[in-house]
């Protein structure tokens, strides 16, 4: 009599732990996707003033929203549940709809108390949000040779994060062309230029860093700063043969210092 | 068919006690609930910043800080150790719990609360099947698995999902999602798992309850002679396998109800038409005599109805 109740007891036992820990692999793992679907931000949301960088960010930030109340100009929002790509509740701002105007005193970042906003970030200059790119030469305005230069003279860091720099305008053949240039090293990512631009979809955008940017590999080395940091040419005794100039056709004959090339190619128009 | 039914639960400490004092302990958590949405609300709304912030993180007035314990552990096993605000505010949500009772979060401040209390409320109106009763311990299992989900992701998982917070941050920051999470605890309660949520899967809760275990405020059976059976206390708590070692126990034994579960809600205190419940802290053993008189007569105060629906 004892032996079935204990074998029901047992097998009781059994099935219960077996659905137990079915239970928690299936709900483990959907949350897990859940949780782990929001790594990737979307292009067009950028996280506040020192965020720490995203995969950080998203272990420290307690989405406690302290940061978009303390911000003067309501620039951070908090993610909706379902936003693509964006971690239920953690902080961003979309610089068209809103950029980040580089309080002085960061109160975004004063005000988080967990860290994930980095407390170290004392100079909001050093911030990066982001990188803005000229994303569409083809519409931006000054590069059709006009003086819109909108995005160049809202940046804070005007002159610094952003130049105009000349160059010969051949469609008109003597006029310039003023093309906005970033310097990624500088941009802060607030995203005003982005905002401001005149046209219905923005020519220039704040990317996040990850997108804006290439990355040059450790070992490369820019001969002219090495040269110059050795204040003299780094292998002795090197001569300085005369350089190609460009030209019509392989080499340029006409041009000071260019030179019959030692081999033609064959069929080739010289 | 002949149904026998009890009278409707608290009708007889209506009788007694009258309409305020048959829901006491239930007009005031309303009102702490409310209370604790509108330190949050009256900033946004009439720009008078009292709290700012949510259920996760908050700052009063500018000097004190309070974090979700729970939050603030996933936070360190995704592998951040906050800044030193974030964890004092851990350090005093705890210290207050385990002085309050744990659980007193979920009935006396969440949000989701109200709402799975008015699911209740339906339920029992309705008659509807208790449906899907998971183990109470699923919400333990819950509580591991957000935390050993939050260590592989590097992310505070729960609060992908955790509609605590959600709620609280859509009603504070105007965003549509604590609506529809809402309306979904509510119908889960209704029709699928009766006190699903907060009985059986909540991990925050759960947490909490782990925080309040050792709690000093406590409800007491002090009053345990005087039960006439009617069995309205465990018709309105929210997690009644708190009750009987309280109430049921054999003589000698503590009237305290110890388990870390009960959410310190004084349901059991309003229903009770005898007065058998009442606050205290847990080491206040003190049981109240029967006297002669108000001894119950046992099988005659357990009113029965006796319908016939055809
Ligand atoms: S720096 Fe100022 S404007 Fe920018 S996000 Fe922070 S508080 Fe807002
Ligand atoms: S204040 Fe800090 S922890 Fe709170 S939401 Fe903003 S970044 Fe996250
Ligand atoms: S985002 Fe635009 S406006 Fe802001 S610093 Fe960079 S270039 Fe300047
Ligand atoms: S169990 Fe969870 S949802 Fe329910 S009241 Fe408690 S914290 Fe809120
Ligand atoms: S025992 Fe009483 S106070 Fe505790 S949860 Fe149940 S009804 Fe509420």
């Amino acid at each position: 009599m004892a032996m079935p109740q204990l074998s029901h007891s047992r097998r009781r036992f059994m099935t219960d732990t077996a659905r137990m820990a079915c239970g928690c692999a299936v709900a483990g793992l959907g949350l897990g996707y859940v949780a782990s679907d929001a790594r990737a931000l979307p292009a067009d949301a950028l996280r506040p003033p020192g965020a720490l960088p995203e995969t950080d960010f998203l272990s420290a930030c307690i989405r406690c929203g302290l940061c978009a109340r303390d911000c003067p100009f309501d620039t951070l929002k908090l993610a909706d549940l379902g936003e693509e790509g964006l971690a239920t509740g953690t902080p961003y701002f979309t610089a068209r709809k809103v950029p980040c105007e580089m309080c002085d005193d960061i109160p975004c970042v004063a005000a988080c108390p967990t860290g994930a906003l980095d407390p170290t970030l004392e100079d909001i200059d050093d911030a990066r949000m982001g990188t803005a790119v000229l994303v569409d030469q083809e519409n931006c305005l000054n590069f059709h040779g006009l003086r819109c230069d909108v995005c160049y003279r809202v940046c804070p860091s005007i002159d610094v994060a952003i130049s105009l720099k000349a160059s010969h305008d051949e469609r008109s053949g003597h006029h310039a062309i003023f093309a906005p240039t970033v310097h990624a090293d500088h941009c802060t990512g607030c995203g005003l230029c982005e905002k401001s631009c005149v046209l219905p979809e923005a020519a220039i955008k704040v990317l996040p860093v990850r997108l804006a940017r290439g990355e040059a590999a450790d070992h490369y080395r820019r001969g002219w700063e090495e040269k110059e940091a050795n204040g003299a040419p780094l292998v002795e005794g090197l001569i300085d043969l005369p350089d190609r100039l460009p030209g019509p056709g392989t080499d340029n004959l006409a041009a000071p210092g260019g030179f019959e090339p030692a081999f033609k190619v064959p069929g080739g128009s010289q | 068919m002949s149904v026998e039914t009890h009278l409707p639960v608290g009708f007889e400490a209506l009788e007694e006690k009258g309409w305020i004092g048959s829901r006491r302990f239930l007009l005031l958590r309303r009102a702490s609930q409310l209370l604790f949405l509108a330190l949050f609300l009256t900033g946004p709304l009439f720009d008078l910043w009292i709290t700012k912030g949510t259920l996760a993180g908050s700052m009063t007035f500018d000097i004190l800080p309070l974090t979700d314990p729970f939050v603030a552990t996933q936070s360190v096993v995704a592998g951040h150790w906050p800044s030193a605000t974030a964890l004092l505010g851990a350090l005093i949500v705890v210290a207050a719990y385990a002085l309050l009772g744990g659980r007193s979060y979920c009935s006396w401040v969440c949000p989701v609360n109200p709402v799975t209390d008015a699911a209740h409320w339906m339920h029992r109106r309705l008659d509807l099947p208790k449906g899907w009763q998971p183990k109470r311990s699923t919400r333990l299992w819950l509580v591991a698995i957000a935390l050993v989900v939050s260590l592989i992701t590097g992310t505070i998982a729960w609060e992908a999902i955790n509609p605590v917070t959600i709620v609280h941050r859509g009603l504070v920051f105007g965003l549509a999602s604590a609506w529809i999470v809402a309306a979904a605890v509510f119908l889960f309660d209704l029709f699928v798992a009766r006190r699903g949520w907060c009985g059986h899967l909540c991990p925050v809760g759960a947490f909490y309850g782990l925080i309040g275990k050792a709690a000093l405020v406590r409800v007491s059976a002090a009053n345990r002679d005087a039960c006439d059976n009617c069995m309205d206390c465990y018709a309105v708590c929210p997690e009644k396998q708190v009750i009987s070692p309280a109430l049921k126990g054999a003589p000698g034994s503590s009237p305290i109800i110890l388990a870390g579960d009960c959410t310190n809600c004084g349901g059991c205190i309003d229903v009770c038409a005898q007065d058998v419940f009442s606050f205290t802290h847990r080491f206040d053993e003190r049981i109240v005599e029967p006297s002669p008189q108000s001894a119950p007569e046992q099988s005659a105060a357990r009113k029965i109805h006796k319908e016939c629906s055809q």
